[in-house]
């Protein structure tokens, strides 16, 4: 797919901010857009399918997205993701804690106006899979 | 009913939490006619914790912290006529009463009235059937330590009501140490499912201290807070409708925003029309959040449905030895030495084991137990790595086999290996299930008509 070239592809940090919660083997990543605009392009572009896909090596058996556009939220429920849960898993983050962050990496495309206005950490390199 | 919001601070998210932040949240309740001070210590795994110290000392099992948590601010918390609510009662609820109490002789004040919540442990024969019942063959044979019902408001309130200045409960749920006693100061009705639900979720908000006033929340560059090493706890400010406020403690660091709220409010939800609590459902699908200034966020738009029929109840059982270990290696090739570790350690235990390999600096936290993504991630050639192995087993010195094949690496190869620490702990496992609600006799007494 070729993109337009006045689009261009940028990690969710710089949309918006997560956070990861626990339950069990389950784990619940909030994903808060800054601002209306940039909650439509969430809503677009993150869907149940893409994060299954960006989570894929850690085999969720479901994946459900919540919508709470009071809020410029949305909320991802991740089933079967943390080894077990808190005290089943050998990973060191056995809460899952960090996995927001694996989500803020994930890419979406904006326009390049858009982009001028979001904020962003010059020089970081967001993983690629 | 009284007009005036009701005001109630969190001093504590968890067990281990700060234990220094309690002085500065009731200064600022004291400030403005008193409150209620609670202290939230209890995740999941820390009531089985805490059955093991009861196991081997009758007088122990609540929190550790206890002394550090209460003993600054007791007699203040007396004179100002604060309440304090918390479930550092842990496995032990009525030895904790006995401890605070003998803090208040200590120093000189005057006996407060002190609550003790019981009936969260399922202990008699009756109960642990229904749990073998519920769970079957996943809980067949194990050795519990553990078995504990989610408890809610409805003591809490009730001891609040009449004239309690101190309760202590075991396992409630993290929001019912606020529920308790907004139901107790505004007098609502027990199936009142919005207020319930509106305060239910101040709960929430309050649950796990500086995550809503910028502490777990703040980024640099991203999400930058101001005096983050001194963050205040939060304080909520409750009407008579169960609307609520966030805001923190005065004088501190920190940060109530609109984002660090909005963070706090679906931590750890799953369907947010449908937050389960043993006293309502709480539903915040429609919540808005609106900026007060100075460090103060209104909630609005929370209701709540018709408690669950059921009660969560948690059991832990032993499960076996966690071993451990961790050796670095530097410079050129440093990856694929850590990746060629593994690997021989792997090979050496055999299948008998199955190991987690963790390449501290390359990829760690990120991946998952069966390693499937540091396989397929190329070597980064990262020149700084720790490389953490990690396995369990039934049998002790089963699990000591992984530490003595990572310390063999010392000279064994490959090149280079340094810093080796190992660690064996035993651990909990856990599991889940609902029970009903006519199998737990839960209730609540004054410490001094309670029996020693």
């Amino acid at each position: 797919m070729t993109r337009a070239p006045h689009l261009q592809n940028v990690p969710l940090y710089r949309l918006g901010h997560s956070r990861s919660g626990d339950k069990g083997n389950i784990s619940n990543l909030s994903l808060i857009a800054w601002d209306p605009e940039c909650y439509d392009v969430l809503t677009a572009q993150v869907t149940e399918a893409r994060v299954a896909d960006w989570f894929a090596y850690r085999h969720p058996t479901r994946v459900t997205r919540y919508l709470l556009p009071t809020l410029h939220a949305m909320n991802f429920v991740l089933e079967g993701v943390l080894d077990g849960g808190v005290n089943d898993a050998l990973n060191l983050d056995t809460h899952g804690k960090s996995l927001s962050f694996r989500l803020l990496d994930l890419t979406v495309e904006v326009s390049a106006e858009l982009a001028a206005r979001l904020p962003d950490i010059p020089g970081d390199r967001p993983a690629a899979a | 009913m009284p007009q005036t919001p009701l005001l109630i601070g969190c001093a504590s998210g968890f067990s281990g939490d700060r234990t220094d932040g309690a002085a500065d949240v009731v200064r600022t309740l004291a400030a403005q006619g008193g409150g209620t001070l609670i202290f939230e210590t209890l995740a999941e795994r820390t009531l089985a914790l805490a059955q093991l110290a009861r196991n081997d000392d009758p007088n122990r099992g609540y929190e550790p912290l206890l002394d550090e948590l209460v003993s600054p601010v007791l007699a203040d918390c007396l004179r100002h006529g604060i309440s304090i609510v918390s479930n550092f009662g842990a496995a032990n609820p009525e030895a904790a009463a006995r401890r605070i109490a003998a803090i208040a002789r200590e120093q000189g004040l005057p006996m407060p009235r002190i609550a003790v919540v019981h009936g969260d442990a399922l202990n008699t024969p009756e109960q642990r059937a229904l749990l073998q019942d519920r769970l079957g063959a996943g809980l067949a044979g194990q050795d519990v330590v553990s078995a504990t019902a989610y408890l809610g408001a409805t003591e809490i309130a009730e001891a609040l009501s009449a004239g309690a200045q101190i309760v202590v409960a075991g396992r409630v749920a993290d929001p019912s140490l606020t529920l308790g006693p907004a139901m107790a100061h505004f007098g609502w009705d027990a199936a009142d499912w919005p207020r319930l639900g509106r305060a239910t979720m101040a709960g929430h908000m309050l649950e796990c201290g500086l995550q809503v006033t910028g502490g777990y929340f703040c980024v640099p560059g991203l999400k930058d807070v101001p005096d983050v090493h001194a963050a205040g706890f939060p304080i909520a400010e409750i009407d008579a409708d169960g609307e609520f406020v966030i805001g923190k403690a005065a004088n501190t660091g920190g940060a109530v925003d609109a984002r660090t709220v909005k963070e706090q409010l679906l931590y750890e939800v799953h369907d947010p029309a449908r937050y389960l609590t043993p006293d309502v459902v709480a539903d915040l699908s429609q919540a808005r959040v609106v900026e007060l200034g100075g460090n103060r966020v209104a909630v609005h738009g929370v209701t709540g449905h018709a408690r669950p029929a059921e009660l969560k109840v948690n059991v832990c059982y032993r499960g076996g030895w966690l071993a451990e270990a961790e050796i670095s290696y530097a410079g050129v090739q440093a990856e694929a030495r850590a990746r060629l570790a593994a690997d021989i350690v792997q090979k050496r235990l055999g299948s008998a084991f199955t190991l987690r390999a963790d390449l501290i600096g390359a990829i760690s936290i990120l991946g998952d137990d069966a390693g499937e993504i540091r396989r397929a991630l190329p070597d980064s050639h990262a020149r700084d790595v720790r490389l953490r192995l990690a396995g369990e087993h039934a049998d002790r010195a089963q699990a000591e086999r992984i530490l003595r094949e990572v310390n063999a690496l010392y000279t064994c190869g490959p090149a280079g290996g340094g810093g080796v620490r190992t660690a064996l702990r035993p651990r909990l496992n856990m599991l889940s299930c609902t029970i009903p609600r006519d199998a737990v006799q839960s209730g609540w007494k004054f410490l001094e008509e309670i029996a020693s």
